[in-house]
């Protein structure tokens, strides 16, 4: 049977269809962030933080282990624009390189946290009660061990490299996106969009990526901008009990916890890469937020109002 | 078709022509508690032991209160929930034991039209996509020109314009969103319909509107429904045959126009007395049967009739067994001991 008869039988011309090549839900996604101009700052400073830590030994004016103990705790001057700290290193460079440590923290573990995390929770929330039950349960054992008696397990497990420093953090943290993205599952699963689908036949797995992902995107975008900035933070934590990057290599968590000891002396030390990631963190907020309004369609039209 | 006769069920004036034939079909839906060791601890009984059938090209209405099981038979007939118990007959296959292969490609024949317009739809997929999805899932283009053409005609059919394929759900109304639902049912050109309390969420106006077009449609393509509603005048308007559920079981079923002249159920004597008269005059000497107490719960469902806790004309007999649907005049069964 043809799909143009009904329209043909009830003599009403079938109409040329002036159906636009229908865009993935993906591509739209992208037009929908180009248009967001504070998402668009997000990703500039994102971006820029992510230039200056590739280019970092072109961009800085000393080498960030070199001490010079003629300048200690310098405040900014013309030779060293951000002030040097307690062993006399310039701050500026020890930020432009911390930048690699930092921004490789906050990105990576968010990545961990998205690759293990994600399929997790969809899987709790659709493969039946059993193996719910299951996963749910382990995740409540990783959730309720301490985090840092945690990290430095594996960190005494699995060695010192820094990728170990990674993963470690991300191996703690994907819990909480596993919940989230469980919960979230579990209520769109009662939606009758996702009955639809089954009534359609659509196989389980396509249901997952094309219904029920899409829709429960927001609040892990949210989660992740979240993420990155308590990522560079963790890494701090456990640089200043030793089991972070090892100490020549900077770190903007590491200059905050060294800035601490000589807060009283001098603000600088703490103030610059305190406001670095401060700003890296505005800057993924901004841009989650974009990202996550881009996901909704039904955020389509605010943009142009505005 | 089975021809064995089994007790409870209208098998005696069965034809050729039946698409759809449900037998003593069961959802039970368990209750667990426990933390790590999960324990059934109870069953709701949504769907207990129900039978009857649906002939090629008529409309079966169903009819009962809130949570009386009619959304459940409804999925459980195209096993969007795998039924409990019993079976499902669509045609020469029983759709209850059908592995997952063949129940995919049934889908073809069977679909469903939900109650929600508003979360029935994806809200991240456009108009377009949504109805396309089933010719895509079950390979009915094979190309780009072809998907786009059929997905035009598909909305043409139900009165939307092709233009509107690049549009979000939340940029239609109610009645235009419901279109849509009826246009992805219809994709895949299915023989059977279960239109699940298809228009009470919509406005009155709009009502009639796609009221009409599903009769329109049932004309067009042939097709067979399971009307679920619990608006009396609306499923006298569109069925040919009305089953009248309570908790979990089937009432009485008869022919639309013997139901409402004729009806012997209590429960059906009492909801057909709830439906107001367009007349003042008439209306005003209207006698109303009014049923006391709360349906029961589905946890915990009264021995023998399920209705005997507010039915007025209840014997202790009631109390002992569960009624079977007997056989009372032409195509007219009830499950009463009393009538």
């Amino acid at each position: 049977m043809s799909t143009g008869q009904g329209a043909a039988a009830q003599g009403r011309p079938v109409a040329v269809p002036r159906v636009r090549a229908p865009r993935s839900f993906w591509q739209q996604s992208t037009r929908r962030l180009l248009k967001n101009r504070l998402a668009m700052v997000g990703l500039a400073v994102v971006l820029l933080y992510l230039i200056i830590a590739i280019v970092a030994p072109l961009v800085s004016p000393y080498d960030p282990a070199k001490q010079n103990y003629d300048a200690i705790l310098l405040g900014p001057t013309g030779g060293h624009p951000l002030g040097t700290d307690g062993l006399g290193r310039d701050s500026l460079s020890r930020l432009v390189f911390g930048a690699r440590t930092s921004l490789a923290v906050g990105l990576f573990t968010q990545l961990i946290v998205l690759t293990v995390g994600i399929p997790v929770g969809l899987v709790a929330a659709f493969s039946g009660r059993r193996s719910d039950n299951l996963l749910m349960r382990f995740v409540d054992i990783v959730f309720a061990f301490p985090d840092l008696l945690l990290i430095i397990l594996l960190r005494a497990i699995f060695g010192g490299s820094i990728f170990m420093v990674f993963l470690a953090i991300g191996l703690v943290n994907w819990v909480i996106m596993a919940r989230m993205v469980r919960g979230q599952a579990l209520s769109l699963k009662e939606q009758e969009f996702v009955l639809a689908a089954k009534a359609i036949g659509v196989p389980w797995h396509s249901t997952l990526i094309r219904h029920v992902l899409p829709n429960a995107l927001g609040p892990v975008v949210v989660l992740v901008a979240f993420g990155v900035p308590r990522a560079i933070f963790a890494e701090a934590a456990l640089s200043y009990i030793g089991i972070g990057v090892t100490p020549p290599t900077p770190s903007w968590g590491t200059m905050v916890q060294d800035g601490y000891s000589v807060i009283f002396a001098t603000p600088y030390p703490v103030l610059f890469p305190a406001v670095a990631i401060a700003v890296v963190m505005l800057a993924f907020t901004f841009l989650g937020d974009g990202l996550r309004d881009a996901l909704d369609p039904r955020h389509a039209g605010l943009g142009k109002m505005r | 078709m089975t021809q064995q006769v089994r007790l409870n069920q209208p098998t005696a004036t069965k034809d050729g022509n039946i698409l759809i034939d449900v037998q003593h079909l069961k959802m039970y839906f368990p209750v667990t508690s426990g933390i790590i060791v999960q324990r059934k601890v109870a069953d709701i009984k949504a769907v207990d032991d129900v039978s009857f059938f649906i002939r090629r090209g008529e409309t079966l209405g169903l009819v009962g209160e809130s949570g009386c099981g009619k959304t459940t038979t409804g999925r459980c007939i195209l096993q969007l929930y795998r039924p409990t118990a019993g079976s499902v007959q669509f045609g020469e296959l029983d759709l209850c034991k059908a592995p997952g292969q063949l129940l995919r490609a049934m889908r073809r024949k069977m679909q469903i039209v939900f109650q929600d317009p508003y979360s029935s739809l994806n809200p991240r997929m456009t108009a377009g996509s949504i109805v396309g999805e089933p010719l895509l899932i079950h390979k009915l283009v094979h190309n780009n020109k072809e998907f786009r053409q059929q997905v035009a005609d598909l909305l043409q059919t139900v009165g939307l314009n092709p233009y509107m394929a690049d549009r979000y759900p939340h940029e239609f109304s109610g009645g235009q969103r419901q279109r849509i639902g009826i246009a992805r049912a219809l994709a895949v050109r299915p023989e059977f319909m279960v239109l699940d309390e298809p228009i009470s969420a919509l406005d009155v106006s709009i009502q009639a509107q796609v009221l009409n077009l599903l009769e329109d449609l049932q004309g067009q393509f042939n097709l067979t429904y399971l009307f679920i509603a619990h608006d009396l005048s609306v499923v006298r308007h569109i069925s040919d045959r009305v089953a009248v559920m309570y908790l979990g079981h089937i009432m009485e079923i008869a022919d639309r126009n013997e139901l409402y002249a004729n009806p012997l159920h209590p429960y059906t004597k009492a909801l057909l007395s709830a439906v107001p008269i367009p007349d003042p005059l008439v209306e005003a000497k209207r006698e109303r049967i009014i049923l006391r107490g709360d349906v029961p719960s589905p946890l915990r469902p009264p021995p023998g009739c399920v209705f005997h806790t507010r039915c007025p004309i209840a014997i202790d007999e009631c109390r002992a067994a569960v009624p079977e649907l007997r056989k009372v005049g032409t195509d007219h069964w009830v499950a009463c001991i009393r009538v």
